[in-house]
């Protein structure tokens, strides 16, 4: 199953190639991450998408909290959550095209960022399944080019560190 | 106080209380190399080969329970260090590397000598530093020796550039670090160990699993305590031996792969395991999915990813062994008529009858060539009163030592079980040997597993650590034939190492004792004269090369089909 998990981390040299090391050295998969600072510029927060069934996920979040330099870790399946994600898609445009384009951008709330005689840039953003939904429609048309950023998400609540331990524990020593 | 960094690097380890670093210099940290020359207080005893320096440092920290201290130079000083790294990583040994680097405006510049070294340690540490700013070094060895020694202890590797240690800069040492990222957890969650008592009192057929987590925890009293307060058997990993006293009654003494019949038909009948401070490696489960299939698990483990990770678990107590141990002992005492001796007494009679009927033994005709087991068997009976240290390396006579060798107290036994490291022993014989100068240290070694560091006598003459290395020489890699004869029909691929080289000569031309036992009635004569000896000595004992170590559960087998020839 699919989980979005978000670290806190030093925003220190090494710290993104430490995380990734992890994944890499005990085989666990990075669908897609992101990172950037918060508000504080001491920190950074990093989204994580993975997969795995609970065994592999109590692991990484485990493994993830033994890092040195992670500060606190989030599994936002166990809680409510929004996520967001931008693309930006280049798309070849013949002349007939252009109308269409802008009409499929125009459904999606994409905006043209760039345009040239042959080509637009469209930017869009929103949930997974909308981004793809538009990439699929656009795609007839002659995708060029194609950046996504990854995932972002934010629990809609504030949570408490994540499952360090399991969820079961977690609920018995309440 | 403006100091160098070389100076400050010297302060920090005084600071720290470390008398001993093992080191091998080189351009980049001859400046630190120059202090520590002019100083009294540190002890550096140069190795020849990192390698070496990296396994003294582990054999150090096992031996006292303090951290071990390695300084290296940059490029092929900080690869050559890397094997040690690894091992101290699995087997959770507290050592501190310190390695040279380029100076800061040459690194990633591909200069003389550079390498990566916190890009290569650092899935190999459990954490490192590059020092960018010598005002910053005192806080990060500060950090290191924290980092290394508390929570699950580990290799930490600092790496300081040659500008920082000849530039000055500010002095200080903290007196406390915290971290924000890591608070490891001491104290056991007590709903959960009042959950452990209560199954403890209810089991009928408990086992204890013992780790290498106890040793590092200091926990052998407690541990003591606990198995002889609930009347729990002991049984123990490679890691753990001496954490309980192998020849008190309720101990099984090894389990796993080659352990004792009795410790692992235990672990498979029981009706609770009681896992402290070990982490249920593949050689201890066997088939995991049928270890202990009868069992409630409780586990007590400073490391979360430790639980849970390969074996369910039903009680987990996150919490250092000690602490928890405490206060595990002290419900125990508030509720004394939990349990029953009269209730653990079929079970126990139960395994007194496992350990009657396969006990460790092994046959010596006297006119046949010498047994590996009775060699080990011989030491032991020389040395039991002397509480010698024992290290070895890794192979076919390591298990021997683990079975034959009885071990009654902590920090004297040291063996590389997770990396399983060839030429490990006698470089970390010479680190327990430099920390404690008038103790008995004892090393069993294999002939192939002792001419990967053999170079390390040197040091050992040089320095005069009178180490006393035992070479089960069976002229192969015994545990590769082992394994040759049972899963690849004898073929004996890459695994003779023929008769070379002599090892008494070896040891002469390195100006120590060498010995020689190719006779059953020898053993006994040879091991008084090596005892006897101020030297370092290799004693090289001609054993037969066609013995199988045994029992033994063949790779995921498991734990109740061990195969046994006696
Ligand atoms: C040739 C060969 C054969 C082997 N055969 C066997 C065999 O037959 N039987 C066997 O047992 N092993 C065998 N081994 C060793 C095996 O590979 C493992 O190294 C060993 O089983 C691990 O021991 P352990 O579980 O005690 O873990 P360790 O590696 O000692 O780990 C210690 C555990 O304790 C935890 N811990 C650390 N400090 C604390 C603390 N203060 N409080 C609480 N917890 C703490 C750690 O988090 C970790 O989980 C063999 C190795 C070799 C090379
Ligand atoms: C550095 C390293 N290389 C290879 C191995 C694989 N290996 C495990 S045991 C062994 C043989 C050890 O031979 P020896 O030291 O003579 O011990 P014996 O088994 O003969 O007692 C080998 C090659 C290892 N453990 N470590
Ligand atoms: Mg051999």
């Amino acid at each position: 199953m699919e989980h979005i998990i978000s670290v806190l981390v030093e925003n220190k040299f090494g710290v993104l190639s430490r995380v990734a090391n992890l994944f890499s050295g005990r085989g666990y998969n990075i669908e897609a991450l992101s990172v950037a600072p918060t508000l504080d510029p001491s920190m950074s927060m990093m989204t994580i998408v993975t997969q795995g069934d609970d065994r592999i996920i109590e692991q990484i979040v485990k493994q993830l909290n033994k890092v040195i330099d992670v500060i606190k870790v989030v599994d936002l399946n166990e809680t409510e959550f929004v996520q967001r994600e931008t693309a930006l898609i280049k798309i070849h445009t013949r002349q007939e095209d252009r109308a269409e384009a802008l009409r499929i951008a125009d459904i999606f709330r994409g905006k043209v960022v760039d345009s040239t005689p042959t080509t637009y840039t469209i930017e869009i953003t929103g949930d997974v399944r909308k981004v793809e939904a538009c990439i699929n429609l656009l795609q007839p048309l002659g995708i060029k080019e194609l950046v996504r950023t990854g995932r972002v998400a934010i629990a809609r609540e504030p949570v408490r560190q994540a499952a360090a331990q399991p969820k079961r524990i977690l609920k018995e020593e309440k | 106080m403006k100091l160098t960094g070389a100076e400050i690097f010297v302060e920090c380890l005084k600071r720290e209380g470390v008398k001993t670093i093992f080191g091998l210099p080189g351009g980049v940290v001859l400046k630190i190399f120059d202090i520590l020359h002019q100083q009294k207080d540190v002890e550096v005893i140069l190795t020849r080969h990192e390698a070496g320096a990296g396994h003294m440092a582990e054999g150090y920290a096992k031996a006292t329970g303090k951290p071990g201290v390695a300084l290296v130079t940059s490029g092929p000083g900080m690869t050559n260090v890397v094997t040690p790294l690894v091992d101290a990583y699995m087997d959770s040994v507290p050592i501190v590397v310190f390695t040279g680097q380029v100076p800061t405006h040459l690194i990633g510049n591909d200069a003389f000598q550079e390498a990566d070294n916190v890009g290569i340690s650092r899935p190999c540490t459990k954490y490192n530093f590059l020092v960018k700013d010598v005002n910053d070094l005192g806080q990060i060895i500060k950090e290191a020796f924290y980092i290394a020694t508390t929570g699950r202890p580990g290799p930490v590797l600092v790496d300081i550039p040659k500008d920082v240690a000849m530039n000055k800069g500010e002095f200080r040492y903290p007196d406390r670090v915290s971290i924000r990222g890591y608070n490891p957890t001491y104290e056991g969650n007590k709903w959960q160990i009042k959950q452990a008592v209560e199954a403890i009192h209810k089991a009928q057929k408990p086992i204890a699993y013992v780790g290498g987590g106890a040793i590092f925890s200091n926990a052998h009293e407690e541990l003591l305590e606990f198995a002889e307060l609930t009347q729990i058997p002991v049984d123990m990993t490679l890691m753990a031996l001496g954490a309980f006293p192998g020849s008190h009654p309720l101990s099984l003494g090894m389990m796993g792969m080659h352990g004792s019949y009795a410790s692992n038909m235990a672990v498979h009948f029981s009706d609770l395991v009681i896992a402290i401070g070990a982490r249920f490696d593949d050689r201890v489960t066997g088939k995991v999915s049928e270890f202990c299939p009868e069992a409630k698990v409780i586990h007590i483990d400073i490391d979360p990813t430790s639980i849970r990770k390969n074996v369910h678990v039903d009680i987990p107590i996150v919490g250092d062994v000690k602490t928890v141990l405490r206060e595990l002992n002290a419900m125990l005492k508030a509720t004394p008529n939990g349990h029953s001796i009269e209730q653990r007494k079929p079970w126990l009679n139960q395994i007194n009858e496992w350990k009657a009927k396969h006990p460790l033994t092994y046959v010596q005709p006297p006119d046949a060539l010498i047994k590996p087991q009775y060699v080990i068997d011989r030491i032991y009976q020389f040395t039991k009163d002397k509480d010698p240290i024992v290290s070895t390396d890794v192979g076919q006579h390591q298990m021997w030592a683990a079975q034959h060798f009885v071990l009654n107290k902590p920090h004297r036994w040291l063996t590389s079980g997770g990396l399983g490291t060839m030429g490990f022993g006698m470089p970390a014989a010479l680190g327990a040997q430099a920390a404690f100068r008038d103790k008995l240290v004892l090393c069993i070694a294999g002939d192939g597993s002792f001419q990967m560091n053999m170079q390390e006598m040197a040091t050992a003459v040089v320095n005069k650590l009178p180490v006393k290395v035992f070479i089960l020489n069976n002229h192969f890699h015994g545990m590769v034939r082992q394994w040759q004869d049972l899963f690849y029909e004898g073929r004996y691929a890459s695994s003779y190492l023929d008769t070379v080289p002599d090892f008494v000569k070896l040891a002469e031309a390195f100006n120590a004792v060498g010995l020689r036992a190719t006779k059953v009635g020898e053993v006994d004569g040879v091991i008084k004269e090596a005892l006897k000896a101020d030297k370092p000595v290799i004693v090289d004992i001609e054993v037969d090369p066609y013995e199988n170590c045994y029992p033994m559960i063949p790779a995921g087998g498991c734990n109740h089909e061990m195969e046994r020839r006696i």
